[in-house]
């Protein structure tokens, strides 16, 4: 498999970026553990993924990621408080039903939280919806009927929802095609990405 | 059900009875008296154990294997060259352990031992007492999960293994597999606990004190001491066996399996076996009442009720594990609700309380507890990936 070895991707590796030599980083819908599997091999991290598919749950145990198989809507129960110093949820934000709550629990969880989510004000978007349809692109490829994004947001309304949580915003940019995007995100960003810290508690 | 460890196409063919090899069980006799979490102490006592695969020259291979209620030392090959003898007598865990399977005797030491106080080989209540010439019977002491795990390090000593690459069981053996990683964290890389918890519940107590008194207030049990009598208290063990066995199975699984089915086209009005569920567990108790001790099953359900290592800490499990350096790996099934998932789940979150390695698998299969030793392709490739990776770490890989 090719996370094992070599380059990270390039989305994956802005976010790598921010992440501390040695620390302890939890991964909350890790897929087949490729950041992870990354970050233990370059930066020594101390790595742990949550994720609920039988596939990557065995992808990770292959790539010798640490993975704890659980539905993230039951919550993080299993993580004591601040156990973590990053809690990654990456483009799984917008699966949970509570998004509020899951991020009290990212917040509770680890120091620093990294959320990204596909931006549905991407200027596609917008443009699929001004022709009275719902986009269905790379960031989105699931039509209407059958996605597993149960939220849809814009750059602009999640850092509305972080201020009102009470979040500090550490970074924001957007992706595009692996590319950091900080003109104009909320219309030039397939994917945003927030650096969050000292939240809901604070 | 799909018998092939899948994803592993690199492995050998055919992970099926036939290629499973002939073994030859072995006894280990131990004099220096093992002392035991009552108090007392055994002395005098015998092991009976298998091992296969062969011992790498730094000896750094070896995976043992412990065993639940009713299985022995006997975890993988078969006694015999005949079809018959082949199918009679094949290991336990089969489908798990051996050349090209999961836990892969072709790279692994793998060893399977009987525990004390059981009946398949090793010292239990029916073994002679050199003190009396007479059957242990009801003095054979009370052993418990710590007592087991303290004989298999001496049994790990004579073989020369100092550390075992990976201690593994389910259930009641996944409980040894704990205790190790507590009481020995210094001589086992890798805790593998399946279908297991770290306390039995109330309910878990409650069904196993029912078994206890089918047995101890069986006419034939006499005390304890059935054996000069040359009688069996067969009725007791059969309804043990009986209450066991549902605890084994799914809701789900049994509605399948048997449904309300019956075995004549209409209703007899009496006591004799009418449904189908009723013929089952009576012949699995029946057969059961054949090969098994009446005290072992006494002793080793005690065993189950007084494993709790996080007693002595106040009832901390994470405290309990504060000193384990194992990796671990813990597996449950979605429909075992004699040993659910949430009791794993205690465990992962006491590891993880500890930032101990762990990794945790929910498999969504319908058998129940007794998933642990069924085929099943996400259970078993999951744990063939991480006997991979064991593998892997053994010697950088270089064992590819």
């Amino acid at each position: 498999m090719s996370p094992r070895r070599g380059a990270l991707r390039p989305d994956l590796a802005a976010i790598a970026a921010w992440i501390a030599p040695d620390s302890s980083v939890l991964d909350l819908g890790c897929g087949d553990g490729a950041l992870l599997a990354w970050l233990q091999r370059e930066k020594g991290c101390r790595c742990v993924g949550v994720e609920i598919d039988d596939a990557k749950v065995l992808a990770c145990a292959s790539n010798g990621v640490e993975v704890i198989q659980q539905n993230l809507e039951d919550g993080l129960a299993l993580f004591s408080d601040r156990s973590f110093d990053t809690v990654v949820q990456l483009e799984t934000l917008q699966m949970v039903t509570h998004t509020e709550g899951m991020l009290r629990e990212l917040d509770r969880v680890g120091r620093e939280s990294i959320v990204t989510f596909p931006n549905f004000a991407f200027w596609s978007h917008r443009i699929s919806i001004v022709r009275g349809r719902m986009p269905v692109t790379r960031s989105l490829p699931y039509q209407w009927y059958d996605t597993p994004n149960l939220r849809f947001a814009t750059f602009t309304d999640f850092r509305e929802l972080a201020h009102r949580s009470g979040f500090t915003l550490r970074d924001q940019f957007a992706l595009r095609d692996g590319r950091v995007v900080r003109f104009l995100p909320n219309l030039f960003g397939r994917v945003a990405v927030f650096r969050l810290a000292g939240g809901t508690k604070a | 059900m799909d018998s092939s460890p899948a994803a592993k196409s690199e492995a050998p063919p055919a992970a099926s009875p036939a290629a499973s090899p002939i073994v030859v069980p072995q006894r280990f006799a131990f004099a220096e008296p093992l002392p035991l979490r009552s108090g007392a102490s055994l002395s005098n006592y015998e092991l009976a154990v298998e091992t296969y695969g062969s011992l790498n020259a730094d000896r750094s291979n070896a995976v043992l294997i412990c065993h639940a209620l009713n299985a022995s030392h006997h975890v993988a090959g078969t006694y015999g060259n005949r079809p018959a003898d082949q199918a009679d007598s094949l290991g336990w865990w089969d489908n798990m352990v051996g050349p090209g399977k999961p836990v892969d005797t072709d790279r692994f030491f793998v060893v399977g031992v009987n525990n004390l106080g059981s009946c398949f080989g090793s010292t239990g209540p029916a073994s002679i007492d050199a003190a009396t010439g007479k059957p242990y019977g009801a003095s054979f002491p009370v052993v418990t999960v710590e007592d087991w795990v303290d004989a298999q390090t001496r049994l790990a000593d004579v073989l020369g293994i100092e550390r075992f690459a990976a201690v593994m069981g389910g259930s009641l053996g996944g409980m040894q597999a704990l205790a190790w990683s507590v009481r020995h964290p210094e001589r086992i890389a890798h805790c593998i606990a399946i279908a297991s918890t770290a306390k039995l519940s109330a309910q878990n107590i409650a069904f196993n004190d029912v078994a206890r008194q089918a047995i101890l207030t069986d006419p034939d049990f006499h005390g304890g001491d059935f054996y000069a009598r040359h009688v069996v208290p067969r009725r007791g063990l059969r309804v043990a066996r009986m209450i066991g066995h549902i605890t084994y199975l799914s809701d789900d699984d049994m509605a399948e399996k048997f449904g309300r089915s019956l075995k004549a086209d209409d209703l007899a009005f009496g006591y004799g076996a009418e449904f189908e569920i009723e013929s089952y567990l009576r012949y699995q108790g029946d057969k059961f009442s054949d090969y098994f001790d009446a005290n072992s099953y006494l002793l080793i359900t005690k065993a189950l009720d007084y494993f709790d290592p996080a007693a002595p800490f106040d009832g901390s499990l994470t405290t309990a594990f504060a000193h384990a350096s194992a990796r671990f790996l813990v597996i449950s099934f979605s429909t075992d609700w004699r040993f659910a998932p949430v009791k794993s789940r205690e465990i992962v979150k006491a590891l993880l309380d500890n930032k101990h390695p762990v990794t945790y698998a929910e498999i969504d299969a319908p058998h129940g507890h007794d998933a642990f030793l069924l085929d099943d392709a996400r259970y078993h490739s999951l744990v063939a990936a991480y006997f991979d990776r064991i593998h892997q770490s053994l010697d950088g890989g270089r064992a590819q």
